[in-house]
């Protein structure tokens, strides 16, 4: 059972990955326009501007 | 916002009210980045704003916004306190908030499934304890909304659904604490922060759904424009801001221009479109002396204003505290949600309340009483509850999307569902807008290059109907010169040095029709005549809605013989004319007195009280981007087809609404006394909560099969 001290840890560490991850996507505005996003990725050509 | 100053980088925010899809974006920034000086441009197709970086020393944001106009897309510049948006950051720090929950509650039902599956004491203390390491400060973070609601409630003295909510999440949290410090079996840290996850999203949910809905009032008052020319008394002139007119300046305005404050003509004469303000289809001649209000459009000529109220006192700003202050009244309905929750929250407490009592008296074991009282609260707490509504919601508005309708407020769907009668506005809702022209030349008549040459130079709508009929047939305008336009009449040239004329019957000769043309070469007079055109399907719908059993109504600005027109062509009986914007909103106070719930579908600025006013408001998407921010809902397309849709869709949705109400009330039926006789295990409340979410989730989403 010793093995969970180290488990426990480790799961716990890339849960807060993930949620460090979700936090950089938020603040960087990826989510401020669902809307228009779901129609970008259907677009051909490269992006006419970077962000 | 500066972002770089060495190279003289911007950024600028412009909202471009007409972005609505996909197409649009890619043209607007595909556009824009052909622009020398721009670096970048994005839309962002929700708030329908683009943001532009760009070099201001090559090109200016005013330059941007021709450049957007030139496209089709009118755009205005967004103020500081608009660029700021709130909405934005509310809805990020949602986000943020399910995310963190969502992380805790994920790793807290790790733990847990360590602890049902039969571990040791010691094992089991140790899980606890992780478990409350990750599941108390995240509890403290996302459940900040509900706390602070429920707090806010409590000071005012009332329930609302928070008060449930934060004390179940304070009570399992301090309870659960408590058995792990004890050593005990039951820890509930799991089933605290599933409640706080599922009840996020479905704020979020709700969020999304109202992302479009935007302030209106402020935007109503951007119609006037930003700047204006003012005429100093030793004339010449200045550009000032539109904020900043007073009383007593004077200020031109050339054609094509909105008039900025309510005044006086002084110099010139010309055709004003006064449409926004007042509904009437056709222009009205205007000279010196005449009154003009704010938002009035200058058509034919330049005219200079003396300004008699500007700003706040001006006839468009009152228009705008009319729509704020109906809006304001609306907010009070009651939502079935709010009204589920108003009785849910205070039995949930005295259920709560009683089995504590009740296990106290009958064991005298105040740790188990507790223990139990946590776990009626638990298992009562209205995740399914919560999630109903807002779920139903979003499936009903991505079933109206699809049929070209935008809801902006869930509650609208309601309020819909309640409507027995619907009031229209003529001009641009009942009709398009656009004189058509009803006895056209023959298509090879040698008239028409000529038609087409003059009708030309005019913004006038029966010169618009008249070019329009001339591209149809693909003629080439003939060669004129001298031409110009006589406010008021028409427009004069000359061929071959003959004089001709197209305008108003009595300028050009003849005392018959709407518009006439002289000839050059003879004394011939042709004359024209015009129609209102009603939208393709006006009169099928209002049949079909009067089968229904709704009552009609038309209210409108215009002339009794064009509202006579339209009403027996749609067969409204109840049609009523000249209405000024303050006349229709009254009008829709009195239906509301007489207990009627109206659905009203009105397009210009003169309708926007109105439309505030009615229970629920639809509007074409053609309609003046203010109106539209007053509307629950918008629809494109040529169609009126939008409002039986809504109607119907509004019905299923409230329908499914009721019964997601009614199965997480059964589940509390069944759940409760449960709970009541203390056989609610940490494991019992995960299941049941999720079962029940998840179920209320799919009724939902059985409104996309077509019913």
């Amino acid at each position: 059972m010793t093995v969970l001290g180290a488990l426990i840890p480790i799961s716990v560490a890339l849960g807060a990955f993930g949620l460090a991850a979700f936090v950089w996507c938020i603040r960087s505005g990826q989510f401020d326009d669902l809307e228009g996003d779901q129609h970008r990725a259907l677009f051909d050509e490269d992006e006419s501007g970077t962000r | 916002m500066p972002l770089d100053a060495r190279h003289s980088h911007d950024t600028v925010e412009l909202l471009v009210p007409g972005l609505t899809c996909a197409a649009c974006m890619r043209k607007v920034e595909a556009r824009l980045s052909t622009v020398a000086g721009v670096s970048s441009a994005r839309v962002n197709l929700t708030n329908r704003r683009v943001a532009i970086r760009f070099d201001q020393v090559r090109t200016e944001p005013e330059a941007l916004i021709d450049e957007l106009d030139r496209l089709g897309y009118p755009a205005r510049p967004l103020s500081q306190t608009d660029t700021d948006d709130p909405m934005v950051r509310e809805s990020r720090a949602l986000l943020l908030r399910v995310g963190v929950s969502g992380f805790a509650a994920m790793n807290v039902m790790l733990l847990s499934i360590g602890v049902w599956s039969g571990a040791d004491a010691a094992m089991r203390d140790l899980l606890h304890w992780v478990s409350a390491l990750i599941a108390l400060p995240a509890m403290a973070y996302a459940g900040t909304p509900f706390f602070t609601s429920a707090w806010n409630a409590l000071r005012a003295g009332s329930l609302n659904m928070d008060v449930p909510i934060s004390l179940a999440i304070l009570l399992s949290a301090g309870n659960s604490v408590l058995e792990t410090a004890m050593s005990g079996q039951h820890a509930y840290f799991d089933a605290g922060i599933m409640l706080i996850f599922f009840l996020l999203v479905g704020r979020y949910i709700e969020q999304l759904t109202r992302a479009r809905a935007r302030s209106s009032a402020s935007e109503l008052l951007a119609m006037t424009g930003r700047t204006t020319a003012r005429v100093l008394p030793d004339g010449t002139r200045e550009k000032i801001a539109t904020a900043d007119l007073e009383p007593g300046m004077q200020v031109a305005i050339a054609p094509g221009e909105r008039i900025p404050a309510d005044g006086r003509i002084l110099v010139g004469a010309s055709d004003l479109d006064r449409s926004l303000i007042t509904g009437e289809s056709l222009p009205v001649r205007a000279q010196h002396g005449t009154e003009v209000n704010a938002g009035t459009l200058n058509l034919s000529s330049e005219i200079i204003v003396e300004v008699t109220r500007a700003g706040d006192d001006s006839l468009l700003a009152e228009i705008a505290g009319l729509v704020g202050a109906a809006e304001r009244g609306r907010s009070r309905h009651d939502q079935l949600a709010e009204r589920a929750a108003k009785l849910y929250a205070p039995s949930v407490h005295i259920l709560a309340a009683l089995a504590f009592a009740g296990w106290l008296w009958a064991t005298g074991d105040g740790r188990l009483s507790t223990q139990i009282a946590v776990a009626v609260l638990i298992i009562t707490c209205p995740c399914a509850l919560a999630l109903a509504v807002p779920t139903v919601h979003t499936v009903a508005t991505s079933r109206l999307f699809r049929g070209g309708i935008f809801l902006k407020d869930g509650g609208a769907l309601e309020r819909l569902c309640e409507v027995d009668t619907v009031v229209f506005d003529k001009t641009g809702t009942l009709t398009d807008g656009r004189p058509r022209l009803i006895d056209p030349l023959p298509d090879a008549h040698p008239a028409w290059p000529l038609i087409a040459a003059l009708s030309r130079a005019s913004r006038h709508p029966y010169a618009t109907a008249l070019n329009e009929a001339a591209r149809a047939r693909k003629i080439v305008p003939a060669e004129i010169e001298d031409m110009s336009e006589v406010p008021g009449q028409g427009v004069e040239a000359r061929v071959n040095g003959v004089r001709v004329r197209l305008g108003r019957p009595g300028w050009v000769g003849t005392a018959s029709a709407q518009v006439a043309l002289s000839l050059p070469d003879s004394d011939v007079v042709h004359a024209f005549s015009f129609a209102q055109s009603l939208r393709p399907d006006a009169e099928a719908v209002c049949e079909r809605l009067r089968r229904q059993g709704y009552d009609l109504y038309m209210l409108s600005g215009d002339h009794p013989d064009a509202v006579a027109e339209i009403a027996t062509a749609t067969g409204i009986a109840d049609a009523r004319s000249g209405l000024t914007p303050q006349d229709k909103h009254a009008v829709l106070k009195v239906l509301r007195d007489d207990r009627r719930k109206v659905l009203m579908v009105g397009d210009g600025l003169n309708d926007s009280p109105a439309l505030a006013a009615a229970h629920v408001s639809m509007s074409p998407g053609s309609a003046a981007d203010t109106t539209q921010s007053v509307s629950d809902i918008v629809f494109t397309g040529e169609s009126l087809q939008p409002v039986l849709t809504a109607l119907d869709v509004a019905a299923t949705a409230t329908r499914r609404a009721r019964e997601s109400i009614g199965i997480a009330t059964l589940y509390n039926v069944i759940a409760v006394p449960v709970a009541v006789a203390g056989l609610v295990t940490p494991l019992v409340a995960a299941l049941a909560m999720s079962g029940s979410s998840i179920v209320v989730t799919l009724n939902a989403l059985r409104q996309r099969t077509p019913s």
